[in-house]
């Protein structure tokens, strides 16, 4: 019996102290969203239930390892145990009522992150190798940054272009994979003011380690103010806004504009060139060329490179973005 | 040169290059009558790769005893008495040779697998990149997953292929040209699987997800052709091992009186049987997307990529239990001798590894709470996830009850087997919070799976697995490891170990995420990953000295020919090592097979010539 005891009294102090340690040592990012909030409270009863399950197995098994080992010069055996089907039920029923207050616990909290806000603010993401696009279709501005105001729900729809890539902020504490042909919603709060960064998390190929962009939540009155600023900016020009779309869109990245070799024929000197395509005919990359290749790549794939790599931006581009890319792909000499 | 075709897989080799060759060669030569361009890489080489893969089994002989039935010819056992080592090398149907040759594909596999690790785990020891390309990052990590798969996947084989027949008193397998057949497989499997390094490596993870994999080069085509090849082998093998455990058990062993490992190995084969089946056709359905545009999984064809994700975690899920199971049950087995006590609750063990087994099948689509599959089929999968930690409990309490009032001795084995149980338990206790949905969100794709699942593997597998090692390598030499070097290994490994997982797992919540070649230097990990590149040598320095004990204990290791761990069982009670159809006399089971402190009771007796 006073084994017992002493071991109750062990699991008990070692169950503070490692969920002590557990607190102290900053496990986790700050807390920027209200989902965030009810997340964090759920892993902490999580860190409680380790920090017990683990003392009570390492306490006894630890306490077993001292206390009986065998002696030197000893050579019989042990308690000859074989077993209490008393006991086996006791640790089968007590862990199966827990599971199931755990997953109860745990069906509450997605509940909770997952309220739905009608007049929560709609942004449209789109991503793609290797980039984030943003629209905001209430007020008719886009932007390569993620502009959120504070204590408002975002209602995130977002598709991919290509691959699957996946939409993470820690700070937020949810996560959504985004995947082609299809829109998936995603539902944060931003509760904090603050820089952050979206950092994509499905693999997404060569460069997926650097698929990050910057989350700037800001107060309600600096959100509109900086909406206005982007309703109001005069329109750039179609080379400048062509420069722009390549390398927010990602074009950059296969496509070289120094001439260097890269997953994709490079632009210096393309417009007006002659082009070998791997049907073994020769075209000229006029404009004409250089939007079939845009909108559809597979239709006319240059010798020496592969189909079915580049994605079809057909439905992400529209013919004025189009037309601008060409406008700057004309002036790389 | 004669002398050199004369060895089985050298042999196998050259008929695998032959294959390649003719494959590629009548793809081409199709091409050139159809008036294509006669060259394209990829079918070629898809082509090449299988038939490479169809000769290399028939060259080294493993179809040869078939080939001669199916022609009405008469077939003999050979007498393999007389090879002596070279046994090894070629066809052997010696359930016991066929295990070794498991076993040292397995170490070959991981030792592979695991330098890939150090050399991606050293470009992680900074920010930016070190010396590896973008590309060759990807394609190492990637390999490091699968690699290691099948590397567990054939150790999984030796030790049941080694053990089973052993423990239940049958001369061999049910099937042995099945199972000389099904590890020969499994050779030119992995050469085509790390052949993909040479076709442009891939960049799609061990998952290969598409539309990703869809894209990636032709390197993922040879990943998805090994792993259906190695597959099969898994499938054969388990049916002969099922076959085995069912029929072939000595007189009085019924089921509550076998030794637990075949329990787990049990359940391990009926879900590798089953199951299987489900990621080679998930692969190939993204070859035939690659090779012939069928578009099951992309969009653009009204294809659905979340598909491939449901076929592919219908086995890969299960997959996990395929590993541990076999290495649980190595735990159970080798605990009563260490301990000198019975095995706790032995039939609550037992029946928890078919638990483990068969709810195992329903939890698959926990790693998919982030993929945007339907909404509300996240909570049933939730609930069933959790419901696993009910029959893994029953597990570790009846371990404890085992050890508790035991002689507990610690020859090296037993650190191994108490490391597991230590490595596992964390690995047990950070699952929970993967499970409940709203947690996951955070974790999932993160460092945190990453540390956790290593934390299994490594608890449920390769601790187990080393301490097998251990305890049967004088059963296989008639020769006893070094004590001294086993216990370097051990104090190298276990601590260096569970701190490189529990960092892991702490710079994932922290924002690492996994699989990515370069980490962002504002999240101040970078001293984490530093101590994680020294506990990664650390442990891959612990693995050096074990390779190196197993070669010098194999010539020059103390010589232990007895029952050296005072077991019951039944492999135990014969001199080391075994002779080729294991037992001289057939035993009887006359009582428990765990009894330590049960005085005058014995767990087989051997039955006088008739």
């Amino acid at each position: 019996m006073k084994r017992y005891v002493i071991i109750f009294i062990l699991v008990i102090a070692s169950t503070f102290l490692i969920h002590a340690w557990l607190m102290s040592i900053g496990l986790f990012p700050i807390e920027a969203s209200a989902q965030s909030v009810a997340v964090d409270q759920l892993f902490h009863v999580h860190l409680w239930l380790i920090s017990f399950l683990f003392s009570l197995i390492m306490v006894t098994l630890v306490y077993s390892l001292i206390f009986f080992h065998r002696r030197k010069g000893e050579t019989g055996d042990g308690a000859y145990l074989t077993g209490n089907s008393t006991l086996e039920i006791t640790w089968t029923a007590i862990p199966l009522m827990a599971v199931l207050v755990l997953a109860y616990a745990g069906a509450r909290t997605l509940g909770a992150i997952q309220v739905i806000d009608p007049t929560a603010v709609q942004v449209k993401v789109t991503a793609g190798q290797w980039y984030w696009q943003y629209a905001y279709p209430d007020y008719g501005v886009t932007s390569t940054d993620l502009y959120l105001p504070v204590n408002l729900q975002i209602d995130l729809q977002m598709t991919s272009v290509d691959v699957i890539h996946s939409f993470w902020v820690p700070e937020f504490r949810v996560k959504q994979d985004i995947v082609p042909g299809r829109t998936v919603e995603l539902r944060v709060t931003p509760s904090l003011i603050g820089e952050y960064k979206v950092r994509c998390s499905e693999l997404c190929g060569l460069r997926h380690a650097y698929m990050e962009g910057l989350v700037e939540v800001v107060s309600q009155a600096n959100f509109e103010k900086w909406i206005a600023q982007q309703q109001s900016a005069a329109p750039p020009s179609p080379e400048l806004r062509g420069q722009q779309l390549a390398s927010s869109y990602g074009c950059v990245n296969c496509h070289s504009t120094d001439g260097s070799a890269k997953t994709g024929p490079t632009w210096l000197r393309l417009y007006n060139s002659s082009v070998k395509l791997s049907d073994g005919t020769t075209v000229t990359a006029d404009d004409n060329y250089l939007k079939t290749s845009i909108i559809n790549p597979n239709s006319q794939v240059v010798s020496g490179f592969s189909s079915n790599v580049m994605p079809d931006f057909s439905t992400v581009l529209d013919q004025t973005m189009v037309e601008s890319l060409v406008a700057y792909i004309k002036t790389l000499k | 040169m004669r002398k050199l075709y004369s060895i089985g897989l050298i042999r196998g080799l050259l008929w695998q290059i032959l294959g390649t060759a003719i494959g590629i060669g009548i793809l081409t030569g199709i091409r050139i009558l159809l008036h294509l361009p006669a060259w394209k890489a990829e079918s070629a080489f898809v082509l090449g790769a299988l038939l490479g893969a169809l000769f290399f089994v028939y060259g080294i002989g493993a179809v040869d005893d078939w080939i001669k039935v199916a022609g009405g010819k008469e077939v003999h056992e050979p007498d393999e008495s007389s090879w002596g080592s070279m046994r090894y090398f070629g066809v052997s149907l010696d359930h016991k040779v066929v295990g070794i040759q498991y076993l040292v594909l397995s170490l070959v596999l991981m030792v592979v697998g695991g330098s890939f690790a150090m050399t991606f785990r050293t470009e992680l020891a900074n920010t930016g990149m070190q010396f590896l390309t973008l590309m060759e990052y990807n394609t190492l990590m990637s390999l490091h997953g699968m690699v290691m798969i099948i590397g567990i996947l054939v150790g999984v084989g030796a030790f049941m292929n080694y053990l089973i027949p052993m423990m239940i008193g049958a001369r061999d397998m049910a099937f042995p040209r099945l199972n000389a057949f099904s590890f020969w497989l499994a050779v030119p499997a992995s050469i085509i699987l790390l052949s993909s390094m040479a076709l442009g490596g891939f960049d799609t993870g061990w998952t290969g997800y598409p539309p990703l994999s869809a894209r990636a080069p032709i390197g993922i085509q040879m990943f998805f052709l090994g792993v259906s090849l190695a597959g099969m082998g898994t499938i054969l093998s388990s049916l002969n091992i099922i076959t085995t455990a069912l029929r072939m058990r000595a007189r009085g062993m019924t089921g509550f009186r076998l030794p637990i490992f075949v329990w787990g190995a049990l359940a391990t084969s009926l879900i590798s049987l089953t199951a299987t089946q489900l990621i080679g056709l998930s692969f190939q359905m993204v070859m035939f997307q690659r090779l012939f545009g069928m578009g099951f999984f992309d969009p653009a064809k009204g294809g659905n990529p979340i598909l491939f994700q449901h076929l592919f975690w219908f086995y890969s899920h299960p997959a996990v239990y395929v590993f541990v199971l076999p290495g649980l049950g190595i735990i159970s087995e080798l605990l009563p001798v260490f301990a000198r006590k019975p095995l706790y609750g032995y039939k609550w063990v037992a029946l928890s590894s078919f638990g483990i087994a068969l709810i195992g099948f329903l939890v698959w689509g926990h790693h998919m709470f982030a993929s945007g599959m339907a909404q509300y089929l996240r909570v049933p999968f939730m609930y069933s996830t959790l419901l696993v930690a009910v029959p893994t409990g029953v597990k570790f309490f009846s371990w404890l009850g085992t050890l508790w009032r035991g002689k507990i001795v610690f020859p090296v084995p037993m650190l191994f087997v108490l490391a597991g149980i230590i490595v596992f338990l964390l690995g047990g206790l950070t699952g929970p919070p993967n499970a409940t949905v709203a947690t996951d969100l955070h974790l999932t794709d993160t460092y945190f799976i990453v540390g956790h699942f290593h934390d299994t593997m490594f608890g449920g597998y390769v601790f187990p697995f080393f301490a097998a090692i251990y305890y049967w390598f004088p059963k296989m030499t008639g020769r006893r490891m070094n004590e001294t070097l086993g216990k370097i290994h051990f104090w190298l490994m276990a601590p260096a170990f569970i701190v490189l997982s529990s960092m892991m797992m702490r710079t994932g919540l922290l924002g690492m995420r996994r699989r990515i070649a370069d980490y962002d230097p504002t999240l101040n990990i970078t001293n984490d990953h530093r101590v994680m590149t020294v506990a990664g040598f650390l442990v891959a320095l612990g693995i050096l000295v074990f390779i190196i004990n197993a070669f010098w204990s194999r010539r020059n290791g103390e010589i232990a020919t007895g029952n050296i761990w005072n077991s019951r069982s039944p492999e135990w009670q014969v001199p080391s090592p075994m002779p080729v159809h294991n037992y001289d006399k057939p035993f009887e089971v006359v009582g428990e097979p765990y009894d330590y402190g049960l005085p005058g009771s014995v767990y087989v007796k051997f039955m006088e010539e008739e």
